[in-house]
């Protein structure tokens, strides 16, 4: 039983491991600038500029926090200092489908109507032409999908704050939302911090949802109205036909290797703080 | 005074507006996947293996993608309910619940969980290719498993840290061995245990990411496990991309049904949840 327990460790450093061993030789044949920095993507040539793809990444990552975090931090607000216990009870099941929709029906509904509204309403204004599988479209769909994640445990993070510093506050004159403001907000600064860090790693992984709305098309994109291709999708796309070019596998790995190490760290260091804030609530 | 009084109002409304919307967008995104898949779905969508000429909008269902999710998820819970229960029976009653040991192994499933299903399933490959494996309904089972391993662990174990000291000891006195003791328990639990085998479906089955890369894909219902199978999620994805009407009418329909069977298992871990908050565990 005590190995098995070990397993989960056993696990994660395997995986490490194993993705690491796999893009040894990526690293070994490209100058690791270069490997960052440039997007010249030619399988067929042996060049590998993960540019385009990291750039992807993070910018339909940050479309999606910056759309999904202030809903979900009024809406977090709300249910854990204002709403009765009524509507937290009707409301609890509305985050848990969100988050228990799988990521292809996501997609299903991202092309169905983020697409055609981008292509035909939205993106006319500002660009020439645009298909619709955009960065935007990306961002949107990927908000949604980390949305429950980030109220789940913004709640938690709020109702880890002692009753007493709120009748404390209250007790003094303040109205609830300065107690809010002044107090709970400001008391759970690092908390809310570790949910978004958490949150951006789940944005990072995400598959399939963004995948099949963002276009895949490899180059750096230009405004939020371009096709865009990153990391998770790039491995998706791809591994039908990686054993067939040399260095291609060792260069996809590289791609799962970095995703991994990127969100191990994130992991590692939002949980900590998540830890130390339910353990603090306890004593 | 009046300031304060209108701030707070306002924030209220904001508040208020904020949660109505996600409700909305919910209910939107049901309401979609709903209105295109139901015109499609029809018994034989179903009932049927795809028949020759499926994928240019012939006759034939996906019966094929449910039964190999179903087995692909049979098999999944079955291995990590192996190797889930020991632990967490491990580390909350054998060694103590709160013991540096337990939050090592608590903190590395935590992270295990947040490990994206590109990962698992590049992985999987990765060990199946080192192995000689082709893709296959055992390889599609070995990564689903690890992905659902850490949920599984995770929501046990929320229900084992809530067995008192008491329950733990009223075997021993009554002259139970360590064995039975654990049967007690696991009993006590056993709610709990349902949930999260509901979750872990719930998660196991939809996700396309991992069986992208093990499970392959076939037009006929696996009969071994060294063959490939088709899922569900696959199903959606694949016939989404084709250029003719008919296919991708069925792909609505398949994530209909899909988003069915996540609402039933949704609707029954809520079940099962309040069954257990009665017997005040």
């Amino acid at each position: 039983m005590m190995g098995l327990s070990l397993f989960s460790i056993a696990v994660l450093l395997l995986i490490g491991l194993v993705l690491f061993l796999y893009s040894l030789p990526t690293l070994r044949d490209n100058n690791t600038f270069h490997l960052f920095f440039t997007s010249s993507w030619k399988p067929f040539k042996g060049e590998f500029g993960f540019g385009a793809f990291i750039y992807s990444t993070l910018y339909v990552t940050f479309i999606a926090i910056v759309m999904a975090f202030p809903p979900a931090l009024l809406c977090a607000l709300y249910m854990s200092e204002y709403a009765t216990s009524t509507v937290k009870r009707v409301f609890s099941p509305v985050i848990d489908l969100l988050s228990g929709i799988p990521p292809v029906i996501y997609g299903v509904w991202g092309t169905l109507t983020i697409v055609p509204v981008i292509s035909e309403k939205l993106a006319p204004h500002f660009v020439d032409f645009s298909t619709g599988y955009s960065v935007l479209a990306g961002g949107v769909v990927l908000a949604i999908m980390i949305l429950p994640l980030i109220v789940s445990i913004l709640i938690e993070v709020f109702t880890a704050i002692p009753k007493g510093i709120r009748e404390a506050s209250l007790s003094l004159g303040a109205t609830k939302w300065q107690t809010v403001k002044k107090v709970i907000l400001k008391k759970s600064l690092t908390g809310i911090v570790a949910t978004v860090v958490l949150a951006v790693s789940r944005a990072f992984g995400e598959t399939i949802a963004v995948l099949m709305v963002c276009g895949n098309f490899t180059d750096i994109p230009q405004s939020v109205f371009d096709a865009c291709y990153p990391l998770p999708a790039l491995i998706a796309n791809n591994y039908g036909e990686m054993m067939s070019i040399p260095g291609y596998e060792s260069a996809l790995m590289f791609a799962a290797f970095l995703l991994f190490i990127i969100i191990v760290i994130f992991n590692a260091g939002s949980r900590l703080v998540l830890y130390r804030i339910k353990k603090n609530s306890q004593s | 005074m009046i300031m304060k009084k209108l701030e707070e109002k306002i924030v209220k409304a904001l508040m208020i507006f904020a949660s109505v919307t996600i409700l909305m967008v919910l209910l939107y995104i049901l309401y979609i996947i709903i209105s295109k898949g139901l015109p499609s779905l029809t018994w034989d969508m179903v009932s049927k293996n795809p028949s020759g000429g499926f994928y240019l909008g012939k006759e034939g269902g996906i019966l094929n993608a449910i039964l190999g999710s179903l087995m692909l998820i049979a098999g999944s819970v079955a291995i990590s309910m192996c190797i889930s229960l020991p632990i967490v029976l491990y580390i909350n009653f054998i060694r103590k619940k709160d013991s540096r040991f337990s939050n090592v192994v608590r903190f590395s499933f935590d992270i295990l969980f947040g490990i994206p299903s590109i990962v698992y399933g590049a992985f999987g490959f990765m060990i199946m290719i080192y192995f000689g494996l082709q893709a296959s309904l055992l390889g599609g089972i070995i990564a689903v498993s690890l992905l659902i391993i850490p949920i599984m662990t995770r929501s046990i174990d929320e229900v084992a840290g809530s067995v008192t000291q008491d329950m733990i000891e009223a075997p021993k006195i009554l002259g139970a061995t360590k064995f039975e003791t654990v049967k007690v328990i696991v009993r006590q639990i056993s709610p709990g245990i349902t949930t999260a085998i509901l979750l872990s479906v719930g998660r196991g089955i939809g996700d396309a990411a991992t069986v992208l890369f093990t499970a392959g894909y076939t037009d006929s219902i696996p009969v071994s496990p060294m063959q490939p199978a088709a899922t569900l999620p696959l199903a959606i994805f694949f016939q989404l991309s084709s250029p003719i009407e008919e296919v991708q009418n069925r792909a609505y329909a398949a994530a209909l049904i899909l988003t069915i069977i996540i609402l039933l298992l949704s609707f029954s871990t809520r079940y099962f949840g309040r069954k257990m908050s009665k017997s005040k565990l």
